[in-house]
């Protein structure tokens, strides 16, 4: 499978490498005050306070069971919180529109009886029935690079390719916050390298703000400008990532970060253990 | 199998008809040299003659289309009660627990122990031939659309919801789509037992159709006319899978299995 990638914009790649939010306007700021859930008995989130500014990649990382999806599936709606609360965007009383949040899910969930292209119309929800629909999907289908697939099957498609159809209906309504629930977990090594890549120059081209759950502490320096720790349900550590993009893989830079969040891990760990 | 058939093209979508063909051989080269008694099984020719003879006098017409007519008003009155039944009952919680129980346990009666019941409130009109249909068909469409729907992958069901489909969409593009599969099996195991109940019926309580036509012929001991009717059943039952198949390829053709390789 080859895949042609082409670069990001310059000038996206400039505020970038100056630190500055990639954001051309429509990312929305994520606040979360006092987040917390519980299943039964069990606690899994105990009190997040979180501010997230337009445009930034945010990546939340954290071993299984720390509660790191639950928080994702709270922000997108997907579970309801026992207490605290957040919003998007400044205001917390202003209503949202429900194609303002994208997410993207382990698994492809991509409808095996409708077209690729159609599944990518998926991602427009109620402006599916517009004039300009199918004009819209096909740029989003063509910005991953699967415009020639349009009419295939999804049942056809490697693992890689169903992930990016997925990426496009996420993308198609030009979402304001896109959620990332470890969509490249189940990829194998090299397509997940060119997905991580794909990632970012949508994310530099639409200027979302994106917030990636992962188990793979390499993937989240590479792509965060700030990545978070959390630990049974407490954000653990708090780190921002200021290096220029495109970040080169295995950069020394990024092996230090890598290495300092490893160790702040399992040093926990150990003292939970311990305990 | 569409591979191989594409290889050996049209040669070898005459195998099936093989077998059958000579099995027909057989039987007519037996009774011509007075092997099978014609008043046990009368030749192959025999019987296209009395099929021959019946048309002409317009009476094997007037039966199928009877027996015809039956089976589908039969199908449509019970397939529909069921697939409403199966949609209401995949759908809603409440539904079910008022209604499944219940039909759980009619269905545990043999519907055509009914007959002799059916005789009685109906005699042997029309309604009680469609009665049976129904009643027959009902549970396989309930059942399987039932079934359908609750093992539609809830993944796909809160992508849906998180993408903002409303429920009539969610329906339409994720719920009915993902359910067929299971809908089209019901619709095929269905059919045969439309096809069974009509002919039981009609062998026991009707003035017309095709079963009431081979009864009519054992009275007078007209074997050949027996024997017609039962090969008109079998092309009827051919013909109705046929057409489930076709219909099944034409609404799947995104499922793995229906794709050519």
């Amino acid at each position: 499978m080859t895949q042609h990638f082409s670069p990001p914009p310059e000038a996206a790649l400039e505020r970038a490498a100056k630190g500055q939010p990639a954001c051309s306007g429509h990312g929305l700021s994520i606040t979360i005050e006092n987040l917390q859930k519980s299943f039964g008995d069990h606690q899994v989130l105990r009190g997040i306070d979180l501010k997230i500014e337009p445009g930034q990649f945010v990546t939340i990382v954290g071993r299984s069971g720390c509660g790191k999806s639950t928080l994702l599936r709270l922000l997108v709606g997907l579970e309801k919180p026992t207490g605290g609360t957040f919003w998007f965007g400044e205001k917390a009383e202003a209503q949202l529109h429900r194609d303002d949040i994208r997410v993207m899910f382990q698994e492809p969930r991509l409808l095996p009886w409708a077209s690729v292209l159609s599944n990518v119309e998926v991602g427009l929800g109620a402006e599916r029935k517009s004039a300009d629909a199918r004009e819209r999907a096909l740029a989003t289908l063509r910005e991953v690079g699967l415009e020639d697939r349009r009419n295939d099957w999804p049942a056809i498609l490697s693992g890689g390719q169903k992930q990016r159809v997925a990426l496009a209906r996420a993308l198609v309504s030009e979402p304001g916050v896109l959620a990332l629930d470890e969509p490249l977990g189940a990829l194998d090594a090299l397509t997940r390298i060119s997905m991580q890549r794909l990632l970012e120059r949508v994310w530099l081209d639409q200027g979302c703000t994106a917030l990636l759950v992962t188990h793979d502490v390499a993937e989240a320096v590479t792509l965060a400008d700030r990545v978070l720790v959390i630990e049974e349900g407490r954000i653990a550590l708090d780190l921002a990532v200021n290096l220029p993009r495109p970040r080169e893989r295995g950069a020394p830079e990024i092996a230090a970060l890598e290495g300092r969040i490893l160790r702040d891990l399992f040093r926990n760990a150990a003292a939970g253990e311990d305990a | 199998m569409s591979a191989a058939l594409e290889k050996d093209g049209w040669f070898s979508s005459l195998a099936q008809w093989v077998l059958p063909l000579a099995i027909l051989a057989v039987w007519q080269a037996l009774s011509m040299i007075g092997f099978i008694p014609v008043r046990v099984l009368p030749a192959p020719t025999e019987v296209l003659a009395a099929g021959w003879k019946l048309l002409l006098s317009g009476e094997l017409a007037k039966n199928i289309w009877v027996s015809f007519w039956r089976a589908i008003v039969g199908f449509a009155i019970g397939g529909g009660i069921g697939f409403m039944l199966g949609l209401a009952n995949g759908l809603s919680r409440r539904s079910e627990r008022y209604l499944d129980s219940t039909l759980q346990m009619i269905r545990n009666v043999p519907h055509l122990a009914l007959i002799p019941l059916v005789i009685l409130w109906f005699g042997i009109d029309e309604e009680a031939k469609i009665f049976l249909v129904a009643l027959g068909v009902f549970f396989p469409i309930y059942i399987n659309t039932l079934h359908g729907i609750r093992t539609v992958d809830t993944q796909l069901v809160e992508m849906g919801r998180t993408y903002g489909m409303s429920p009539g969409t969610l329906f339409w593009r994720v719920i009915l789509p993902g359910a067929l599969p299971s809908i089209f099996v019901g619709l095929r195991y269905a059919l045969g037992i439309m096809w069974l109940t009509l002919i039981v019926a009609e062998t026991i309580a009707a003035s017309s159709g095709i079963g009431y036509m081979a009864m009519q012929a054992r009275e007078f001991l007209l074997v050949d006319v027996v024997v017609l009717s039962i090969v008109i059943y079998a092309l009827f039952g051919k013909l109705a899978d046929s057409a489930a198949r076709l219909l099944e390829r034409l609404c799947l053709s995104w499922h793995p299995a229906f794709q050519k390789a």
